[in-house]
């Protein structure tokens, strides 16, 4: 069913929404931003319309809300380990179709990787409505259509934010009786038919070609221009990398926390063993590992699609200005040079 | 709901000092691991590793640590009575039932003994196993060697060729376990072989070429690695490497897939 409703009308029903959802959508943090005057815009809990900031991209993704960056698993003290609770509320959390493709590869690592199945996860994942803002536009570093992940069916309700009021498509039979009275409206949202930017994934042909590749001067490149810094992961819509550490309360003390937080593969100690040895210990193969994990090895592993939805943020977020898609373009040129020399 | 990265605490039995730096830590526990397989072993503030079984039986696990890293340093403060956190078995093992009635090659770097030496105890309690084993076990020096008892008994039912890197020792032989790999009569074998190996990756990797170099078939091989894990269950994405994990996938690889595991 199709509504419109203004946005005195949905801060009612967002009201009504609360007393079991925690609403979650992309908020402004003025003066937040990483450059002075900018602001930030990432995910947070949301209690009317008007604090949804829907007009432009967020720097962060949605998956923060079911992954926080840092996050308890376990309190323990001397001879125990006691699970930390998660929230009680079910969690209604507003996305773009990039976002909701991206909880999928999310889903596959978590909950079916190796048939083992994350707690932490699941629990989050099960309480999630997703409430898809509709995207028509995209921005300059978008390639969404490219990835395939332009258009979404996978929601309770779709919206489309106008002057004043919303527009929305309620699917999901549980938010029908939030819109009992309203007007009703012939609505399907629209989605991004082209964007700017446009990416063809290049095909690795054989394990010879990705061996090859893999020692390729192109990534040279990046040992200079990559610092290393890991803003392209955290902003990275489908990677789910962390890191266990566990900490104490005070110095003496044997009461603390396990505590999973977001790591990333291009920063130096991803790899870090006991007594010293580590694997690709420069930019240039971090950086390798990277791009061929979105654009080969996920999909060889799940067969399905790639691990990239073409949101574009890691470009955004980048200090040094690497564009994944020129990138993506440099090794489909190196696989050509590759595979013209094989024959 | 069932948490996977929930550890379960354990009573440490028994200490043991193999060497300088590697000591072995039997713990009271009823996982039942398979050869080649590995835990994740925890302590409350420090944290966890992934550390291979280096023996086990009814009700209890031996693990042999190295005193290396953050969370291995703190467990030789520890003594028995005291507390270790364990979760898993975890990974494929080495395929014992494929190496069944045949000659076995067993080719170990270092605290590489490790993670095979329950599997040569295996063979060496079931002589009719395997129709014989080769071992050839280096360390880096005479401070370095493990599992002495091991080794001097072993040598009753195995061929051995026992070498330290670069000194001498009465008995030992000096050399690399590289320089060793063309002693096997491997021709004598026919098809009927397997061969294992296991140590620090620049071991290995030269092990196996060489392996390849005396005509042994790769699809022979099996070798098994060791990388940093946070989860040990495909989820933290520290040990990946391509399509692979080697939590789950490994940490034992046949070597035609191995050699193209370039990290």
């Amino acid at each position: 069913m199709g509504y419109k409703v203004s946005f005195e009308e949905a801060n009612k029903i967002f009201a009504k929404l609360q007393d079991e959802y925690e609403i979650w959508a992309p908020k402004r943090f003025v003066g937040r931003g990483r450059y002075s005057d900018t602001d930030m815009i990432k995910y947070d809990k949301v209690n009317t319309v008007e604090e949804i900031e829907y007009k432009e991209k967020s720097d962060f993704p949605a998956k923060e809300v079911l992954t926080p960056i840092t996050e308890s698993l376990f309190y323990f003290t001397e001879d125990e380990f006691i699970e930390s609770k998660a929230t009680k509320k079910k969690l209604l959390i507003f996305m773009r179709p990039c976002d909701i493709h991206a909880q999928h590869h999310q889903e596959k690592i978590y909950l079916s990787n190796g048939d083992f199945t994350d707690m932490y996860y699941k629990r989050m994942n099960e309480k999630v409505k997703i409430v898809m803002m509709e995207c028509t536009t995209g921005w300059d570093t978008c390639f969404c259509v490219s990835m395939g992940t332009n258009k979404s069916e996978d929601y309770s309700m779709a919206v489309r934010f106008g002057e004043g009021e919303l527009t929305l498509d309620v699917k999901d039979a549980d938010f029908a009786p939030y819109f009992e009275g309203q007007a009703s409206a012939d609505f399907k949202p629209d989605y991004v038919k082209e964007n700017e930017l446009h990416v063809e994934i290049p095909e690795i042909p054989n394990k010879d070609v990705l061996l090859k590749l893999k020692s390729h001067p192109m990534w040279n490149e990046y040992n200079k221009r990559c610092i290393s810094c890991g803003a392209c992961t955290i902003a990275c819509s489908t990677c789910t990398c962390f890191t266990t550490t566990d900490i104490v309360y005070n110095e003496n003390g044997s009461v603390g926390e396990r505590k999973r937080t977001s790591a990333s593969c291009q920063i130096k100690g991803f790899t870090d063993m006991a007594g010293g040895m580590s694997f690709r210990n420069t930019a240039g193969e971090r950086m390798r590992y990277k791009v061929l994990h979105k654009f080969h090895d996920y999909k060889a592993r799940f067969k399905d699609y790639h691990m990239c939805v073409g949101c574009g943020r890691c470009i955004d977020r980048c200090p040094e200005y690497i564009s994944i898609a020129a990138t993506v373009d440099k090794m489909a040129k190196a696989i050509d040079e590759i595979v013209a020399e094989e024959k | 709901m069932n948490n996977i990265v929930k550890p379960v605490a354990c009573k440490i039995l028994e200490v043991k000092k193999e060497s300088l730096h590697e000591w072995t830590f039997k713990v009271e526990t009823d996982i039942k691991p398979s050869h080649g397989q590995f835990l994740q072993l925890s302590i409350p503030k420090v944290g966890e590793a992934p550390i291979s079984v280096s023996g086990y039986g009814d009700g209890w696990m031996d693990f042999t640590i190295r005193s290396v890293g953050k969370v291995t340093d703190v467990i030789f403060d520890k003594k028995p009575g005291d507390i270790l956190f364990l979760r898993g078995a975890y990974g494929h093992g080495w395929p014992v039932e494929k190496f069944q009635g045949k000659h076995m090659v067993v080719i170990t770097g270092g605290t590489g003994l490790a993670p095979v030496k329950s599997m040569l105890n295996m063979f060496y309690d079931n002589p009719d196993y395997v129709k014989s084993v080769t071992l050839i076990s280096g360390f880096k020096n005479e401070e370095g060697i493990i599992f002495k008892n091991d080794l001097e008994r072993w040598k009753e039912k195995f061929t051995t060729m026992y070498t330290l890197d670069r000194d001498q020792k009465e008995g030992w032989n000096t050399g690399f376990v590289t320089e060793f790999v063309s002693k096997v009569p491997f021709k004598d074998f026919g098809e009927d072989y397997e061969v294992v190996i296991v140590g620090p990756p620049p071991m290995m990797k030269f092990t196996g070429l060489e392996a390849v170099k005396c005509g042994v078939k790769e699809e022979k091989i099996w070798v098994s690695f060791e990388r940093k894990m946070s989860c040990a269950v495909g989820k933290c994405g520290h040990c990946r490497i391509d399509e692979v994990y080697v939590c789950l996938d490994g940490p034992v690889f046949n070597y035609t897939q191995a050699k193209y595991l370039v990290d």
